[in-house]
């Protein structure tokens, strides 16, 4: 086994990400973030990697475009205000069909907002974020070793899908200490024939871009590029099921709030009431299977986020309006407790959701 | 026991909770004391986060009005010139993690020299990832130095595994820490670790808030 070191989510990240064989971060400080940016600076200088802090998110964000382009392993991190200024990169990296991964650290918003925990940027990650019809791989850690290992894979699935992953945390798992057994030394396993990386006079030369001039074409690009979220979407979606083999109620939670509801959970269990949870990992593709299988088995569902309802969207089309789906929330920074999940599964029981 | 104990050390080695720990040791010795969060780094995980538990048991707990609120900035109380040029009451300072936290202590620096009457004590976890071993740990040890200006006077063990420690853990981490202190040419001043861990002739920690 390997030996366990304590780490905070955040660092987590960065040492997870340099192991993957990540060796360009482009980034700008903001809290509750800021500790990847510094373990980036402090230990790529070490291994002849790239830590550039740039003059800002916008900036930040085209070089990792810059460097995708070339194929390597590249990714930054912000947390919402910054990753806000970050959307029109994203999108064309999308558009690009690059892969890179950005890391959002989320805080309470909308506007500049508050430094505490948040998931209110659910929308801006599964639903564009930036212009144009385009999709991120968004995976959801819900402990200091997922923010490892989630790290990991969004590099896997960034290159071989070849588009942009984002890990979508919140404040209270970048700032959490917990021991971690980080995942071993890996890279790319992919060909990239379309990276920039020199002809050699050998080959004709790659173009990185996500301009066309050409209408027909660029609706082509479009066809192309859903045909291929629909084999992700049917492929990638991962859920944890905890408790559900014979759950009469379905709490939907992520990250933090996942946290809690387990805990919510558990005690409503001693007390005899039959609640599972599902957890996603992955937000896009929304395990859509998972939530419809649980809507032949449940009565309904509580939809428990760090927002003001936002996940609950993507649980109503899942399920097809089969059953009644309530909001358990807390916004602004603040978390909810697991009495208010508690109550919230019991106000179901009581037939009036 | 001297008048001003500074804990420094990597970010995330424990700082804050050893402060904590220690004034309220130091108060039920019946010293007047009073505790300062010089962190200008972490706007999380402070002091003031104990203040009610602080306060009750007496001990004067000076930090900004609004940590732990959205207006956190990184600026230090005026009330910190008053623990370092008093001659009578215990200090104890948190001071911020690695050197970007130590710089903060700098502006204290001559005074404390002037007193010479204190401790500053290098807070260690060699489960950390950046100072998993007795060199690294002294890389951190002498940027901190460099940064504020203060030398270090002896060595705190605290490692750990979080939730997941053990006294075989803590046990595991003892030749590092003497080859650090060894590699310093300072004493290991105390074995840290919380009560149910049992660890014989540790200094016992009760933690903070904690998360979910």
């Amino acid at each position: 086994m390997a030996e366990k070191v304590l780490m905070k989510g955040n660092e987590a990240i960065a040492e997870a990400a340099i192991r993957a064989g990540c060796r360009h971060y482009f980034g700008y400080p903001i809290t509750p973030q800021t500790e990847v940016a510094a373990y980036m600076a402090k230990r790529m200088p070490k291994i002849g990697g790239t830590f550039l802090q740039a003059e800002s998110e916008i900036s930040a964000i085209n070089m990792v475009y810059g460097v995708a382009g070339t194929g390597k392993r590249v990714m930054t991190s912000s947390s919402s205000p910054g990753v806000s200024l970050k959307q029109e990169g994203i999108s064309y990296i999308a558009g690009a069909d690059l892969p890179a991964l950005i890391v959002n650290v989320q805080r309470g918003g909308p506007g500049l907002g508050g430094i505490q925990p948040s998931q209110s940027d659910y929308f801006q990650a599964t639903k564009g974020g930036g212009h144009g019809d385009y999709h991120l791989i968004v995976l959801t850690p819900d402990s200091v070793q997922e923010m490892a290992d989630l790290t990991a894979l969004a590099f896997d699935l960034a290159d071989k899908y070849r588009m942009p992953a984002m890990l979508l945390a919140d404040g209270t798992m970048g700032q959490m200490m917990e021991p971690v057994e980080l995942p071993p030394e890996s890279g790319c396993t992919v060909e990239k024939p379309w990276a920039v990386t020199g002809t050699n006079m050998a080959r004709k030369h790659n173009i990185i871009n996500s301009l066309y001039l050409d209408p027909e074409e660029l609706e082509k690009t479009n066809f192309e590029r859903f045909e291929r979220y629909r084999y992700i979407e049917e492929h990638e979606a991962r859920c944890e099921r905890y408790m559900m083999d014979d759950a009469e109620y379905c709490v939907v939670a992520f990250g933090i709030a996942a946290r809690v509801s387990k805990n919510a959970v558990s005690a409503l269990r001693k007390q005899g009431i039959k609640v599972g949870l599902i957890r996603p990992i992955t937000i896009w593709p929304f395990p859509k299977q998972a939530i419809a299988e649980a809507a032949e088995q449940v009565r309904a569902f509580v939809s428990v986020e760090l927002s003001m309802g936002q996940m609950i969207e993507d649980i109503r089309l899942a399920e097809q309006c089969r059953r009644p789906v309530t909001l358990c929330n807390r916004a602004g920074g603040m978390i909810p407790t697991p009495e208010q999940i508690m109550e919230a599964v019991k106000r179901l029981e009581g037939g009036n959701a | 026991m001297k008048r001003v104990t500074l804990f420094c050390g990597h970010y995330g080695s424990g700082k804050t909770n050893i402060a904590v720990n220690y004034a309220l040791w130091l108060r039920r010795q019946g010293k007047d004391v009073a505790i300062a969060d010089i962190d200008v780094v972490n706007p999380y995980f402070r002091t003031k986060d104990s203040q009610q538990e602080l306060e009750a048991a007496g001990v004067r707990v000076v930090a900004l009005p609004f940590a732990n609120t959205n207006v956190d900035l990184p600026a230090l109380p005026a009330e910190v010139y008053a623990l370092v040029q008093s001659r009578t009451q215990f200090a104890v300072f948190d001071v911020g993690g690695d050197d970007r936290g130590a710089y903060a202590l700098g502006r204290y620096v001559p005074d404390i020299l002037a007193e010479n009457d204190f401790d500053m004590l290098y807070v260690a976890n060699f489960y950390r990832p950046l100072t998993r071993t007795p060199e690294e740990a002294l890389t951190v040890l002498r940027e901190i130095e460099g940064a504020c200006g203060i030398p270090c006077t002896g060595i705190i063990n605290n490692s750990n595994l979080g939730e997941q420690t053990t006294a075989e853990t803590v046990e595991a981490t003892r030749a590092a820490a003497n080859r650090l202190a060894e590699l310093a040419s300072l004493p290991v001043v105390m074995t840290t670790a919380e009560e149910h861990v049992g660890v014989p002739g540790a200094f016992t920690l009760r933690l903070q808030k904690k998360l979910v």
